[in-house]
């Protein structure tokens, strides 16, 4: 049995140290705001918030940062990291976690009191979203099950909105990581109940090809709350066409939890 | 009296006394839970006894932490991941600096501001009388609790020496040593066989001309690491395996023949007791420094006599500068004794040593002396704490029956049962033995709705 307090595995055998990779922008940062902290999900990096999310939410006062999962990390090393970096904020941080991401910080959310917590196309139910992926893209998919690779298509990430040559590019940045913690995906114990009970918020789309309808609702439902749905986006909501309108509304959300 | 002032009512706000780390944890966990807090420092900075410009800290200028980081760190706001095993003191005091800042409490803080009695009123509210550190004009607000979170190594307990008034040397407690430059060529005695009497033995082997080192027993010494690891993590492993207190016994026994050896080979005695019936000394560089014979190991202080020390073995050292590593002893000046039940030694009597058994709104935070980082511990104790204030308030029936329940717990099932009797052992508990009591308390101060 695991235990909140007694941390046996912390205490006999911490993960090692390593240099994170930590992209950030906080130059145009409102003293008042929380720093957003985003979290990838297997096969991305700090770059796919990069690219609109991480500018948007600093242009709006956040500092924002993002982090990278460790090469050849596990969900623990994952999660140690996405702490060690929100604890070196100079304020309590808001995790934003995507796909895997948002996995990984609904564990951290058990070993970090957050201020607030955004789940994104959430993967908390790594089979409900094999099944999913087998369903539209079984080429890709199947191999990964015996250890190849991982290939993600255009049609499971992306709406038909978005550019076929902005599609590939992003398809192109793909990458292995996490590729370790894949089986931890689908066996998880249940993710830990949140210190300090921050507001969560959980976003997605109905035409996600990763994460089902059904499954964005039970862990909306598992936090209490209706998921905040953008359809018509693919998976990668930070990416896809209107990438605009999710992050805004997460940022509204922000403010008005903030305000409380 | 007839300079009482005017009593503020602070209604459902709970009263800190003490930033520290224990207060700190206590200010976090109790906003987390949704109270008011007011905390009051009279220091004008966090950090209590980790803040080496507090009169009240016994940190010396080469402090460094006993116990490992992953043991040490609060369970919610990891130390970075790249700092060494055992941190300095100043990364401490800076960790609690950014803990504080992190979770803005400062602005629960009330700095420079001494708290200078704490009185019950009847109905579980208390008077907390305040006045500025220095100051003299006094404040008097209430409360619907207190947490005391004013720590326990600050207040000397020094030795009567037979002869002390002839003695012409200086003496000093470890509270007032800070800086190696205080040892350098001088003859030093240091009294005391605790972390902080070997680890200024250690310094002063590096600085003074001569050291001794008294103390009244022999101990356990275990190394800083062992195969290569923290020992404490160790130590935890085989608490993870739940080995029999017999076996860690015999395995330190083994630990301490394969490495150390026969400790009466370096001129110290044999311990008087089994491992683990004393708090851990952890020290690597005592036994090496004997065996370079830059400390000379000595009994106990007999007597003072002029400028010559009396040894219990009838020996005779001429030491010029006596540095009194003896501990601290708790002191609430601000409490009457029997609202924490103290006998008369001043040992409160406190159940799981934090809550006050006749008064459910009173408690204390960190009194503890652990085989690990009190951190952890202060951090669960302010949860449970805070928890059950939420429970005082919300359901008092089930409150009060989970009370009666709780209190009849006999020490035995919480505290360290068999320790060599000392002041210093009054507060020892094994951290996993009592995180494990109060994860089942937590557990029972769990509020009775559904939870996700």
């Amino acid at each position: 049995m695991t235990s909140d307090v007694l941390r046996f595995d912390d205490w006999t055998s911490p993960v090692p140290p390593v240099r994170r990779e930590v992209v950030s922008s906080t130059e145009m940062a409102d003293e008042g705001l929380p720093p957003v902290l985003f979290v990838p999900g297997l096969g991305h990096g700090p770059w796919a918030f990069a690219e609109h999310w991480l500018p948007h939410a600093a242009s709006r006062g956040f500092p924002a940062h993002a982090v990278a999962l460790r090469p050849g990390g596990d969900l623990r090393a994952y999660v140690h990291d996405v702490v060690q970096v929100a604890a070196s904020l100079p304020r309590q941080a808001v995790l934003v976690g995507h796909g895997a991401g948002a996995l990984i910080v609904a564990r951290a959310l058990g070993r970090y009191p957050a201020r607030a917590a955004v789940l994104v196309a959430p993967v908390l139910d790594g089979w409900a979203a094999l099944g999913a992926a087998v369903r539209a893209n079984p080429v890709g998919t199947l191999p990964a099950l015996f250890g190849g690779r991982l290939r993600l298509s255009r049609k499971q990430l992306f709406s038909p909105a978005l550019p076929a040559q902005a599609a590939n590019g992003y398809l192109r940045r793909l990458d292995r990581s996490g590729s370790r913690a894949r089986g931890e995906v689908l066996w998880h114990p249940a993710p830990p109940r949140p210190v300090g009970s921050p507001p969560t918020l959980v976003v997605g789309s109905p035409d996600d090809r990763v994460v089902p309808r059904a499954s964005l609702d039970r862990t909306a439902g598992r936090y209490r709350t209706a998921p905040l749905l953008f359809p018509g986006m693919g998976h990668d909501l930070m990416l896809d066409a209107n990438w605009v309108e999710p992050i805004d509304a997460i940022l509204d959300w922000l403010g008005k939890e903030l305000a409380r | 009296m007839h300079d009482t002032p005017a009593i503020a009512d602070r209604h459902d706000a709970i009263c800190v006394i003490g930033a520290g780390a224990s207060g700190l944890a206590a200010i976090k966990n109790l906003r987390e839970h949704g109270f008011a807090v007011d905390c009051y420092e009279r220091e004008t900075s966090v950090g209590g006894a980790w803040n080496w410009r507090h009169d009240r800290s016994p940190i010396y200028a080469g402090t460094h932490l006993i116990s490992s980081r992953p043991l040490t760190e609060f369970p919610d706001f990891p130390m970075p991941d790249t700092w060494p095993d055992y941190p300095h003191h100043s990364q401490l005091l800076s960790y609690l600096e950014r803990y504080a800042a992190h979770f803005g409490l400062g602005e629960h803080i009330w700095f420079g501001t001494e708290v200078v009695a704490v009185t019950p009123v009847g109905d579980g509210r208390w008077d907390v009388t305040t006045r500025s550190s220095g100051g003299v004009a006094l404040r008097v607000q209430r409360y619907a609790a207190v947490v005391v979170a004013n720590g326990h190594n600050w207040s000397p307990k020094v030795p009567a020496y037979e002869g002390l008034a002839s003695f012409k040397g200086r003496m000093i407690h470890s509270s007032a040593y800070k800086d190696p430059a205080q040892l350098r060529g001088r003859k030093v005695l240091v009294v005391g066989g605790g972390n902080s009497g070997c680890d200024i033995a250690v310094e002063a082997a590096q600085q003074a001309a001569t050291v001794w080192h008294s103390t009244r027993r022999g101990y356990w010494q275990i190394p800083k690491y062992l195969f290569g690891r923290p020992a404490d993590q160790v130590n935890d492993l085989m608490l993870k395996w739940r080995l029999p207190l017999r076996m860690r016994q015999w395995l330190v026994r083994r630990t301490v023949r394969l490495t150390a050896g026969d400790v009466r080979r370096y001129g110290l005695p044999a311990p008087d007791h089994r491992p683990f019936e004393s708090h851990p000394l952890v020290n690597s560089q005592l036994l090496y420094y004997m065996g370079h014979g830059r400390i000379i190991p000595v009994p106990d202080v007999a007597a003072l006599d002029g400028s010559s020390v009396e040894l219990a073995d009838g020996r005779r050292v001429d030491p010029d500068l006596i540095i009194n590593a003896t501990g601290y002893l708790p002191k609430f000046d601000f409490l009457t004794p029997e609202v924490l039940e103290m006998d008369d030694d001043g040992r409160p009597n406190l159940h799981l040593h934090a809550f006050a058994r006749r008064h459910p709104t009173l408690s204390v935070v960190g009194l503890l002396q652990s085989d690990a980082g009190l951190f952890p511990l202060a951090h669960w104790q302010s949860v449970a704490v805070a928890r059950w204030l939420r429970l005082w308030q919300s359901e008092p029936a089930r409150a009060a029956a989970l009370w009666r329940k709780e209190t009849a717990r006999p020490p035995r099932s919480w505290a360290r049962r068999h320790v060599v009797p000392s002041t210093r052992h009054w507060f020892e508990v094994g951290h996993v033995e009592y995180l494990r009591v109060l994860e089942g308390l937590l557990t029972e101060l769990e509020p009775k709705v559904a939870t996700p």
